[in-house]
């Protein structure tokens, strides 16, 4: 199994260039491979498949390449070698039971991690093919390609136009602001209920609301990647549903990966999953990816069965 | 910004950031550091300019002048311990009068008090912290003096006493002990007091068991603090202390006394050139480091004992 | 059977009892009492000296009116006031603002913003805090080795380095350990979820502080600065070192320079020049001062109070 994970996942840089062809010509041969990884995978006890697979990818470009990432708070390992793709609009979810990491796996595509003292990675994420904690890489750049939407809605204490705003200025955007600011809010669907009261603050809007700005505020400095860190967590069931329905939309325009608590959430609003769970040596490891159809319905590994029917987590 | 128009190849350069931000960013953060490095310096020059010329000092006199029953400076008698003893007699009394006051405003506060109470009285203690120590040695030698020493000692007291003094300083202390300790016992959790009623403890006794045992540290510091604070006072001694021109070892609250910080004042206005005579401008500073050193070990130990406050909680 | 039957009927009667009885608990009530006695002491101290010192004060305000706000320094109790004392006091906070404030809050600013855990912070922030616990009078020998005597040059040639310069530097650095304490203690108190969204959004870490910390943490940095004025205002030990004490001032017309070079007094410090005089006259003249001090630091200290509460909103 080893031997065939490795030939998929761990590719160079040249030939993993963001062009349709190669990878459609690869994928027959990966599924089968996969079959076969199955098969070798059940021989272990499960749990003892640390080595994970990066899945299919049918069509289109890959945005992120992980290769063995690793991530470490000092000599905590939270991380484990996790090696997957990421693909171009679509969206891919992270499930997980609580503290496997699925956060921390999050926060290092957009280098949000190195703000904390002592965090740090090994192995690889390549973003278009650039490998983002190269040496001469500013974590500053990368944020503004690899927006981000938090658990808890956090508006800026300013005006719902200043909050939009404030990513495009410090940017150093020279264009009609306002123009942009009403595209963002249209785009997260908020512009008709906040048209009348753009200079009101921010925080006075109701929570799913706040999050809908959030979104618009990551869209407004143009991203390709819009990250999202449980964004419905602390939403009531209808303003969940009006996100996921944004969700929906903005895949058209950005790529979105999601993590997420909420196993049903994955299931309806997703294109592709990736289950990760925690080890015995408390590092969340890479257990299953696949489009999500296929893993909520015939999950290839039992530890993903047995969380998505609930025995565990 | 990042542009998600057609197919356009990310490399590394386009990572790299802004030169001229990434320039100002480094700017700004070398103000500030030279900022924080100030106090550094800062203490660093304490240190030398005091240890300088204390050392002056105490290779020049001849050391029998520190052991000579008296300090009388301008006839070069040093005599450490009736500055020491002085300052210990007025920090004493300052303690017998701060420690059961202090601490008994703070257990009622955090107690006792309602909230409504709680919310009046504190503002009026923070009203008593904001008096200058100068009008309490106003208060010392006008009111307390004739009113107190007269009445509490025996054969009428002197005008100028250490007992006023030491008063004094205890309703200088008071607030702050009083506050410091209020804060350590309000940290206590209240669960910790809820399991103590639950057992059918009355107010007293949980109050005096548990919250003052768990907030020990914090109660351990006040004091600590306020003592140092009754060692370094300055004004209400040079004040209602006597001793000016000079003093006899001392013991005698109801007589006068010489402090360390009276001690300095005096040097310093006595004459019109402090550094004048040969030996009471480095005498001024010698006196200053004993100050000093015992006020810094008095501060790191507090210091030790707020630190494992916190850690408990 | 009737064995357990009994037993209960009569804990039942105990129990009742128990709980509908009058609850004598004297120890408690003392207890309470000893420490409502020891809060109601310390507010009648308060009480006292604020009654002592107006009483012996405010007829010197009747008497002459707001001459005792103006006039200045002078040998004769029935001509001094504290004007020049209020001038130098007012020079004096000029200097401590522009110096300590800008230095404290950077200073303040690295800890929270810039600073990794090295040992270098730890030592700094550990230094800090000693140095706010330093006695004032050891910052007035360190004004007076430094500022006074090294720098005389600058300070005031004229003046043999006594001069408002040397005093308000002095204040200066007596003050920045607190505003660096209470100013990091405003930016602790800033959520982290807004500068995780700043940074979300691809801002640099001064762009957020500019746009985003320091806006929020604004109105307790300002109580925090002023709160150290007021506790500068009375300060009087260190000047004492410095030179601030004269008895006798000539000001007459003196261009800036030469002010912020030349002698000078304060508010603190003519009190303390008139507490120390056994005529009554004097004492009262004091108690004048005092009541002006008294008024400006709580007029200082409720200002601070109120924007505290004014700014402390639901963000």
């Amino acid at each position: 199994m080893p031997e065939s994970g490795e030939d998929v996942s761990v590719r160079t840089k040249e030939e993993i260039a963001p062009s349709g062809e190669t990878l459609v010509h690869e994928a027959p041969r990966i599924r089968l491979m996969t079959d076969q990884a199955v098969d070798e995978a059940e021989q272990f006890a499960p749990g003892a498949s640390e080595q994970s697979v990066a899945m299919p990818i049918e069509d289109g470009k890959v945005v992120f390449e992980l290769q063995s990432l690793s991530c470490y708070y000092g000599s905590f390992r939270a991380v484990k070698e996790i090696s997957l793709r990421v693909p171009h609009n679509q969206i891919t979810a992270v499930i997980g039971p609580s503290g496997c990491g699925k956060s921390t796996l999050l926060r290092s595509f957009n280098r949000m991690n190195d703000l904390i003292d002592g965090a740090r990675i090994t192995g690889q994420i390549l973003y278009h093919g650039v490998d983002l904690y190269a040496d001469g890489v500013d974590p500053v750049e990368v944020r503004r390609r690899i927006g981000m939407v938090f658990q808890k809605p956090n508006p800026f204490p300013k005006s719902i136009y200043d909050n939009v705003a404030f990513g495009p200025r410090v940017a150093g955007f020279r264009g009609r602001m306002g123009e942009l600011v009403e595209e963002s809010l249209r785009r997260a669907a908020l512009w008709d209920e906040v048209k009348d009261k753009l200079k009101s603050p921010g925080t006075e809007l109701s929570g799913g609301q706040q999050q809908r700005l959030c979104i618009a505020r990551a869209i407004a400095v143009e991203p390709d990647v819009i990250l999202m860190d449980e964004p419905c967590s602390s939403l009531d069931p209808i303003a969940t549903l009006k996100i996921e329905e944004l969700m929906h939309e903005l895949k058209q325009n950005y790529t979105i990966v999601i993590v997420t608590h909420n196993m049903q959430q994955a299931a309806r609003a997703s294109d592709l999953t990736a289950f990760l769970t925690m080890g015995p040596d408390r590092a969340g490891y890479l257990v299953e990816m696949a489009p999500t159809q296929k893993l909520f319905t015939s999950p290839d590994n039992r530890l993903t069965e047995d969380y998505i029917t609930g025995r565990f987590g | 910004m990042a542009s998600t128009a057609a197919p356009h190849k990310l490399s590394a350069d386009d990572l790299r950031g802004d030169r001229g931000r990434r320039r100002t960013e480094a700017l700004m953060r070398l103000l500030f550091l030279g900022a924080a490095t100030l106090s550094v310096v800062i203490t660093a020059l304490i240190i030398l300019a005091i240890v300088g010329e204390a050392w002056n000092f105490i290779s020049q006199v001849d050391l029998a002048a520190l052991w000579s029953g008296g300090w009388f400076p301008r006839r070069g008698m040093f005599d450490i311990p009736t500055i020491l003893a002085g300052t210990l007699v007025v920090a004493g009394i300052g303690m017998l009068v701060a420690v059961p006051l202090g601490l008994g405003a703070a257990i009622y506060l955090a107690e006792y008090a309602s909230r409504r109470a709680r919310a009046l009285l504190k503002p009026i203690l923070e009203v008593l912290a904001a008096v200058p120590s100068i009008v309490l040695g106003y208060f010392a030698l006008q009111w307390i003096s004739p009113n107190i020493m007269q009445t509490v000692c025996l054969g009428g007291s002197a005008v100028f006493n250490m007992g006023a003094a030491g008063l004094a300083v205890g309703v200088l202390v008071t607030p702050l002990i009083a506050s410091v300790a209020e804060d350590a016992m309000y940290a206590v959790p209240g669960s910790l007091r809820e399991a103590s009623y639950g057992l059918g403890a009355r107010k007293r006794t949980t109050s005096l068991r548990i919250v003052v045992p768990a907030a020990v540290s914090g109660i351990v510091a006040a004091l600590i603090i306020g003592f140092s604070r009754a060692i370094g006072e300055t004004m209400i001694v040079a004040i209602a202390a006597g001793g000016t021109g000079g003093s006899l070892f001392s013991l005698d609250p109801c007589g006068q006394g010489q402090t360390m910080t009276a001690a300095m004042t005096a040097l310093a206005t006595g004459s019109d050139q402090v550094r004048g005579s040969d030996l009471a401008y480095p005498s001024l500073f010698f006196v200053g480091l004993l100050l000093f050193a015992s006020t810094l070990v008095l501060n790191v130990i507090s210091e030790r004992f707020v630190r494992s406050v916190r850690l408990k909680y | 059977m009737t064995d357990i039957t009994a037993t209960s009927n009569v804990s039942a009667e105990i129990v009742r009892a128990r709980i509908s009885g009058r609850r004598m608990d004297i120890g408690g009530r003392i207890f309470e009492g000893l420490l409502l006695l020891a809060l109601a002491l310390s507010l009648a101290v308060l009480l006292t000296l604020l009654v002592d010192v107006v009483s012996r004060g405010i007829g010197v305000y009747a008497e002459r009116g707001i001459d005792v706000i103006t006039a200045p320094l002078s040998s004769d109790p029935a001509k001094a006031g504290i004007g020049q004392g209020l001038f130098g006091s007012i020079a004096l906070m000029l200097i401590v603002a522009a110096t300590a404030f800008p230095i404290g809050i950077g200073a303040a600013i690295y800890l929270e913003e810039y600073a990794r855990d090295t040992t270098f912070t730890r030592f700094v922030t550990a230094n800090i805090r000693n140095l706010a616990g330093v006695p004032s009078i050891v910052y007035g020998l360190l004004g007076l080795a430094v500022f006074v005597v090294a720098l005389r040059a600058i300070t005031g040639p004229e003046s043999q380095g006594r001069s408002i310069l040397a005093g308000g530097l002095t204040l200066a650095i007596l003050v920045l350990p607190i505003v660096i304490i209470t100013t990091s203690e405003a930016l602790r108190a800033v959520p982290s979820g807004i500068r995780e969204a700043a940074y979300g959004v691809g801002a640099t870490r001064w762009q957020t502080v500019r746009s985003h910390v320091i806006p929020y943490a604004a109105p307790g940095i300002l109580t925090g600065t002023i709160l150290s004025m007021a506790r500068a205002f009375g300060e009087t030990a260190p000047l004492i070192m410095v030179g601030g004490a004269v008895s006798f001032l000539n000001t007459g017309d003196r261009g800036l320079v030469e002010t912020l070079q030349g002698k000078y007094t304060t508010v603190p410090t003519s009190i303390f020049q008139w507490v120390q005089e056994p005529r009554r006259e004097f004492i009262e003249l004091s108690a004048a001062g005092i009541i002006a001090l008294l008024v400006t630091i709580l007029l200082v200290n409720g200002l601070a109070i109120i924007l505290r509460n004014r700014y402390a909103r639901k963000w």
